[in-house]
């Protein structure tokens, strides 16, 4: 059974999926076509770049097929101001205010700049953008973030594409507890175990796409990660039991035999 | 003029505007952004909008990442 009314209220719009794609490293538009229709997802990250006038086809019509929502990422910017134009030029191009925020610290551990994803969401956020902010496992930064007008926060469990799983799930169990906006796993997740993780945790959705478009059957994967997510989430919202150092036996306790 | 579209540098006629700059890349207008000296030239005004000398002309499109 499923809870028909749990749905994720984000920036204002209402999702029955909490499973958020990424479109990264699809070897084809149709591999990556068929995982996001297994994946179930309603809102699905795009990259901007520079237009290559020989490329054929395009990610934008495959979601508009699958009636996908766009959610267009800072992806590749190093700086504040850069990820800002990014922003700007994808909600030209896109017609929507919301933006994945990802400024990048450095090329060999693509970990996010905490002070440029700080300086950047202020500026979006006063320039009407729905941010959604990728950020470190950091519960103080998330809060700022936060009260700067966020309307999300995304900690990594791990570094992009590392498919090391939540690797500070302490971390990401505080940032979700304080937030009173939706927490969204944003990289790591190596394979359905990680996801489900993430929602036992406490986060509201997950963000992924290596682990999917990567694996050998992108497809099977993408529907193993949306169960996941849906385990994760009933088993949150079901309480999980104590744990507990001794045996606690399940069976009567009466005598065995009269 | 010397304008630079998408890193490329070359020789355009005098008053091109930012829409025939776009019409070198792409007959698409949907799901493209343009930015002339990293400011936002919204569509609406690409027609309107004539290049200068020295203008550096990104043309942006989604593509598949995140």
């Amino acid at each position: 059974m499923n809870d028909a009314d749990d749905v994720l209220v984000l920036g204002g719009e209402k999702f029955t999926s909490r499973l958020i794609m990424g479109t990264g490293g699809a070897p084809s538009l149709d591999v990556l076509d068929r995982a996001l229709e297994a994946s179930g997802t309603e809102l699905t990250t795009v990259a901007m770049r520079r237009l290559d006038p020989a490329v054929q086809g395009s990610v934008l019509d495959v979601l508009r097929r699958r009636n996908i929502r766009v959610l267009p990422n800072t992806a590749g910017c190093f700086t504040a101001g850069e990820a800002v134009l990014t922003a700007r030029l994808a909600r030209e191009a896109l017609e929507t205010n919301w933006v994945k925020l990802e400024v990048i610290a450095d090329e060999r551990t693509l970990l996010p700049d905490p002070i440029e994803t700080f300086d950047a969401a202020e500026r979006l956020v006063a320039d009407g953008f729905t941010v959604l902010p990728y950020i470190g496992d950091d519960p103080a930064l998330a809060r700022r973030l936060e009260q700067a007008g966020c309307a999300a926060v995304m900690p990594l469990g791990a570094p992009i594409g590392s498919g090391l799983g939540v690797r500070n799930p302490h971390s990401i169990e505080l940032i979700a507890e304080a937030a009173s906006v939706p927490v969204i796993l944003d990289a790591g997740v190596g394979t359905a175990s990680d996801a489900a993780l993430a929602m036992e945790l406490g986060c509201d959705a997950v963000l992924l796409a290596t682990a999917v478009t990567r694996a050998q059957r992108p497809e099977l994967m993408a529907a193993a990660m949306r169960s996941a997510v849906e385990a994760g989430r009933m088993a949150r919202l079901a309480g999980r039991i104590p744990r507990r150092r001794y045996a606690e036996a399940s069976s009567p306790s009466l005598p065995r035999f009269a | 003029m010397k304008v630079t579209i998408n890193g490329n540098a070359g020789e355009l006629p005098d008053g091109m505007t930012v829409a025939e700059a776009v019409r070198t890349l792409t007959a698409l207008t949907s799901g493209v952004a343009v930015a002339v000296n990293d400011v936002v030239v919204s569509r609406g005004s690409w027609e309107s909008t004539a290049l200068a000398e020295n203008d550096r002309v990104e043309v942006l499109t989604a593509v598949q990442g995140g």
